[in-house]
């Protein structure tokens, strides 16, 4: 892998590079950057949703020079940001429902709709984006969701994903990963923690409404999440970003290593990240240093039952046969060469 | 604006929460120590000009690097840049090439023609350095730039030392040496040449000097007992290097025998092949992994035909041929001999064995002590045990080198500054090196080293032209970039957004970071993402 023309030290990997012409920097290296998602909030040490939040919600910002509303539904990043009688938001915000982000996303947009009209102009200059964790979006709004997709609405739905109910004491949804321990899903009997199953792939769910934009991403790549919202905020219609955040209190693992266990997932395949238009997939983050799934699972708690002696060597690799299908499934790996497949 | 109850809340109102007292541990930013700055003989800050010339900005990279070494353009060619044996690089890809950028960084100083300031003021004092070789040059430059009057007596008729008169040509271009020198010359430094002080005591008295810089060269060939006839031609790797700089070229003929295993050994034998030779044979005692020369340089001679008789001794000389006598390594890798001999056709010998120092000026100094030919300093200050006396380069004790000895004559430079102004500096702060296992190579690009062009073997036998060629701009840029930036920020922003709480503050370019500590609740993890490792985390008080 040779870089001969372009070289920046740490290319786009780092958040800044001083290197980089200021207008090709991220948004999160700018001293100007909104924080919509301010200091004072009661998130965990090293919580990632509060990390992915700030960093989507500021690159909407961008996009739409600050002229942005937000619903969110309840759960941590509700809890967390507004507790009576504050806020940390610098942005117009709004808390409905735990089930109806979605809707009332839909609602704001048609609000603004006939606001627009009404002033004469064909659309409105203020956008909407929606948003909540993955309880609010696979489980309880996923009605919501899937009508707000289906009415093309013209909101960006944002799910930061940490793969259970963490505000309400660590309880399994339908994105929590097989074998993961939470409180209702406990290490005990022959298929210990979260049962496999078919699970509940929300962002394959949303392109299957073909929608005009769908994509994933995690916390630990800054650049492409900022990227794929700047593309989402430059369309119209009913968009759906799905973001992968870590949560120490939840998994178990210590405060310190959200973006790394946010990077290690992608490198296992366990969570692909891709970008997809109108039911189809567009653009596909390849995986950079290929690891076992075993190197993302055992500096989190909620695996620890898989390890140890004589732990579940069996479970583990059904782990990696799922991380492999997205591997295939995906091509994470990139156009492989007659030579490198055979 | 009246608010309904609990339905509106006002914007950023959370500030009232200072969740800094959540924190048991906080981060703090440090400046470690980086493996090629503890390396390098001459104290270069090599991570800190590198940090300029990522950014394009060679004249502060060359300004920056230069307070250590003068001499950039002569490193980038003589330098055995031991920087480069423990970059962390090396454990990802391969080390950076520091030795070829700071040879860039030189070249381009001689091209834009930039200057060394003089002394903003005068310190009243004068110093007398005796030779003009590469220690007595940067002592020079370090004692002027602290504002001192420098006067360099220089035995021989040109400035360099074993820079001229030891180092062959195609290693290192004379035009390079004289504009390095010369510059150092334009700041106000006093050269005399062919001025050879037989007595230091008087020659500090006629040069009114409050302290002196002594730094003979090894200038005295060793020689071994070798019965020869008379026929026989016997020379010595000094004179020979010397005389290559100096009127006469040697008379070495077309078959030219070179004993010892040395780089100079390797000099002579490549020059005596530059010279027309046919046959250049290294003669050595020992075999290759015992052989004290570097391992490319003996690589370059090999590349461009010179032949190596290993663990072979000279027993005797005639004309036109050698006897040799096959030896072998004992237990301990001693050579011992086989009584085994051959003849080798010769029609000279150069011996290149050693060399030693004629210290005959210091006789009437007092108080110093000699150990092993040399010149006994305190090895903090490099003082001798005279007071005011100082002492660096291949005269003092340490390996023989042009980057040891500038860094040699840099800290005696800055001892002898401190003794006559009357003040104790102390030791040095140590501080903690920049490990690898502290990096987060996770973030920095995928880039293999660039390799320096070198001259085709056919013109390296038939001319001095220099061997090893220089990068380009592009490509020492790259090469720049490539640096790791160990234990030291290189505003890379990392901090500053990983940040789950806002809690780093960017100060602006050039002036890093502050953490927030109202609101940093000490998760660590601008910690353990700061790819160089130049965050600490540390235990709050409780």
């Amino acid at each position: 892998m040779t870089q001969p023309i372009k070289f920046y030290q740490t290319g786009t990997f780092t958040v800044g590079n001083r290197l980089l012409p200021p207008e090709q920097r991220s948004v999160q290296s700018s001293i100007a950057r909104d924080n919509s998602l301010n200091s004072g909030h009661r998130a965990c040490q090293g919580c990632g949703e509060a990390l992915g939040a700030r960093y989507a919600v500021d690159a909407a910002m961008r996009a739409t020079n600050g002229r942005l509303i937000a619903a969110n539904a309840t759960g941590c990043l509700e809890v967390f940001s507004t507790p009576y009688p504050e806020s940390s938001w610098q942005l117009p915000w709004l808390h409905s429902l735990f089930g109806n982000a979605a809707a009332v996303g839909s609602g704001i947009a048609a609000a603004l709709r006939v606001k627009a009209r009404k002033a004469g102009q064909a659309e409105s200059s203020t956008r909407v984006i929606a948003q909540g964790g993955d309880g609010g979006t696979t489980d309880i709004g996923f009605g919501c969701l899937s009508g707000m997709f289906e009415r093309n609405d013209d909101v960006l739905y944002i799910c930061y994903d940490n793969e259970g109910y963490m505000n309400t004491g660590v309880q399994r949804s339908s994105a929590t990963p097989p074998t993961a321990r939470t409180a209702t899903t406990m290490p005990l009997g022959p298929e210990p923690g979260e049962a496999f199953g078919q699970g509940k792939d929300l962002p394959l769910i949303a392109m299957a409404h073909e929608i005009p934009y769908v994509a994933t991403a995690t916390v630990a790549d800054l650049r492409d999440l900022e990227a794929k919202v700047e593309k989402a905020m430059s369309l119209h219609g009913a968009r759906y970003l799905h973001v992968f955040v870590p949560c120490p209190l939840g998994w178990g693992s210590a405060s310190c290593d959200t973006i790394k266990l946010a990077r290690l997932v992608r490198e296992t395949g366990l969570f692909p990240v891709f970008e997809a238009e109108h039911g189809q997939i567009t653009d596909v983050t390849t995986i950079r240093r290929r690891i076992p799934v075993e190197e993302y699972l055992r500096p989190q708690k909620r695996f620890a039952h898989l390890f140890g002696d004589p732990g579940r060597p069996d479970l583990i690799a059904r782990l990696q046969a799922g991380a492999d299908r997205n591997i295939e499934r995906f091509g994470l790996l990139g156009p492989q060469t007659s030579e490198e497949s055979s | 604006m009246k608010k309904p109850f609990a339905i509106t809340l006002d914007p950023d109102s959370a500030l009232a929460n200072k969740t800094g007292a959540w924190r048991t541990e906080r981060p703090v930013y440090v400046d470690r120590l980086p493996p090629c700055n503890r390396e390098c003989p001459a104290g270069e800050d090599i991570q800190g000009w590198l940090y300029h010339a990522e950014g394009g900005d060679y004249e502060a990279a060359w300004r920056h690097l230069t307070r250590d070494n003068p001499f950039p353009a002569i490193m980038g060619r003589v330098c055995y840049h031991t920087c480069e044996s423990v970059c962390n690089r090396a454990k990802l890809d391969s080390a950076v090439g520091i030795n070829s950028v700071e040879g860039f960084l030189g070249d381009e100083a001689l091209r834009c023609g930039w200057r060394f300031e003089p002394p903003a003021q005068e310190s009243g004092y004068r110093v007398l350095v005796i030779g003009a070789g590469p220690s007595g040059l940067s002592a020079a430059y370090q004692l002027r730039q602290l504002g001192h009057a420098v006067t360099v007596l220089e035995a021989g008729p040109m400035p360099g030392g074993m820079m001229r008169f030891g180092i062959p040509k195609y290693r290192l271009s004379r035009d390079v040496l004289d504009a390095e020198v010369q510059r150092i010359a334009d700041m106000g430094v006093t050269f005399r040449y062919n001025e050879k002080a037989s007595d230091l005591a008087e020659a500090m008295r006629d040069e009114k000097a409050h302290a002196c810089f002594l730094a003979i060269g090894a200038h005295i060939a060793k020689r071994a007992y070798i019965p020869a006839k008379d026929s026989a031609r016997i020379l010595d790797a000094v004179s020979v290097l010397r005389s290559m700089e100096e009127g006469e070229k040697p008379l070495l003929g077309r078959k030219v025998a070179v004993y010892g295993g040395g780089n100079t050994a390797i000099d002579v034998a490549r020059t005596a092949r530059r010279l027309g030779a046919t046959d250049a044979v290294i003669v050595y005692r020992r075999n290759r992994e015992r052989m004290p020369a570097h391992d490319f340089e003996l690589e370059e001679a090999l590349e461009e035909g010179v032949m190596v008789k290993w663990l072979s001794t000279i027993t005797s000389a005639d004309e036109g041929k050698l006897t040799i006598e096959k030896m072998e390594l004992d237990a301990n890798g001693h050579p011992q001999p086989t009584g085994e001999y051959e003849t080798l056709d010769a029609d000279s010998l150069v011996l290149a064995l050693g060399q030693d120092i004629d210290m005959s000026l210091l006789e009437t100094v007092s108080d110093l002590t000699f150990e092993d030919g040399r010149v006994e300093v305190d090895p903090h200050t490099m003082m001798t045990g005279h007071p005011g006396l100082f002492a660096g380069g291949d005269m003092s004790p340490g390996e023989r080198n042009v980057t040891v000895a500038i860094g040699q004559a840099k800290k005696a430079a800055r001892h002898m500054d401190a003794w006559l102004r009357g003040v104790n500096l102390g030791p040095k702060p140590e501080k903690a090196v920049a490990d690898f296992e502290r990096l987060n190579t996770w973030y920095y690009s995928d880039a293999p080293k660039t390799i320096r062009p070198k001259l085709d073997a056919v013109r390296r036998t038939s001319s001095f032209d220099e061997v090893q060629g220089a990068l380009t701009e592009d490509t020492a840029l790259f090469e720049a970039r490539r640096c790791l930036s160990c234990g030291n920020c290189f505003e890379c922003d990392n901090c500053y957004g990983v940040c789950p709480d806002n809690a780093v503050i960017k100060l602006g370019p050039g002036k890093g970071f502050q953490i927030n500590l109202d609101y940093c609740k000490g998760c660590g993890i601008c910690v353990e993402e700061c790819p160089c490792g130049a965050i600490d985390m540390v235990p709050e008080e409780s």
